[in-house]
């Protein structure tokens, strides 16, 4: 576990998204919005092409607060979804890498500001968590 | 076709009783690319209740799921959600703009034990997009 100080820095989480995950995550979820996994639909909307689910997005942040923090228990979870993250039609999907900082700790919680990009891009809007801490 | 702006302060009848079980845990974890093995339920795991809530108030106000898109969502919870709880969930809608063709709503959804205790407040901001 990450020693949870003032400023410091969480080590980064790389995480893959493919097409098959956003299957398994809408039965999972019940969210079966078919922009998360039709091209014809997404792009008739608008959309680049098929998005991962933003609450996808958010548990593999909420995986990295889990791992950062052994599984500490999670007062405050939220973010915006300002991009969406496109998943390509091919078995490699596409990397979220989940980093973070801690920027205080009192009163027994500790408040992580995170940063979820999706190769050069920033995919959430002030991501944060909040978790107790020991002691 | 735009939201009716008179559902803000709308609330909808809660959901049916949701048994959470090891195995939607476990599934709801793995559908995540992790691994739940005993334990307090992944943080996240509360948005199977509010879609729940939020797919049946998008039904009511025959708002097309395929043009919403998910614009923001807060999770603040009183404890965390643990197999063996019962949960249902209580969605009002606390706001709504329209900006530039599309319906901004703000929705909330309360969850809560068997007991009636609120275990999670979920807030979730919907986007509507309009016809282009």
């Amino acid at each position: 576990m990450t020693r949870l100080e003032p400023g410091a820095a969480l080590p980064a989480q790389e995480y893959a998204v493919t097409r098959a995950d956003l299957v398994r995550y809408a039965g999972a979820s019940g969210d079966f919005n078919p922009i998360h996994w039709s091209e014809r639909v997404a792009t008739h909307v608008g959309l680049p092409g098929v998005i991962a689910h933003g609450m996808y997005t958010m548990a593999l942040a909420a995986r990295a607060v889990s791992t950062w923090t052994d599984d500490a228990t999670v007062l405050e979870l939220g973010c915006k979804f300002t991009q969406p993250v496109v998943v390509p039609d091919d078995d490699i999907g596409v990397v979220v890498v989940v980093a973070g900082t801690v920027k205080s700790v009192e009163d027994g919680r500790a408040t992580l500001a995170l940063e979820v990009r999706s190769g050069e891009q920033k995919v959430l809007g002030m991501p944060r968590a909040v978790v107790v801490v020991d002691g | 076709m735009a939201v009716d702006p008179s559902i803000v302060g709308r609330s909808f009848p809660r959901t049916r009783p949701y048994p959470v079980t090891e195995e939607r845990l476990r599934t709801f974890a793995a559908a995540t690319g992790a691994s739940w093995e005993g334990g307090p339920a992944p943080a996240t795991f509360p948005i199977v209740l509010a879609f729940e809530a939020m797919n049946a108030f998008l039904e009511a106000e025959q708002v097309e799921l395929r043009r919403v898109v998910h614009g923001e969502q807060r999770f603040a919870y009183e404890r965390p959600v643990v197999p063996g709880d019962v949960l249902t969930a209580t969605l009002s809608v606390a706001s709504l703009r329209q900006i530039g063709g599309n319906d901004v709503i703000g929705t909330r959804s309360e969850v809560h034990d068997e007991r009636g205790a609120l275990v999670c407040t979920a807030s979730a901001t919907l986007v509507h997009r309009g016809e282009q």
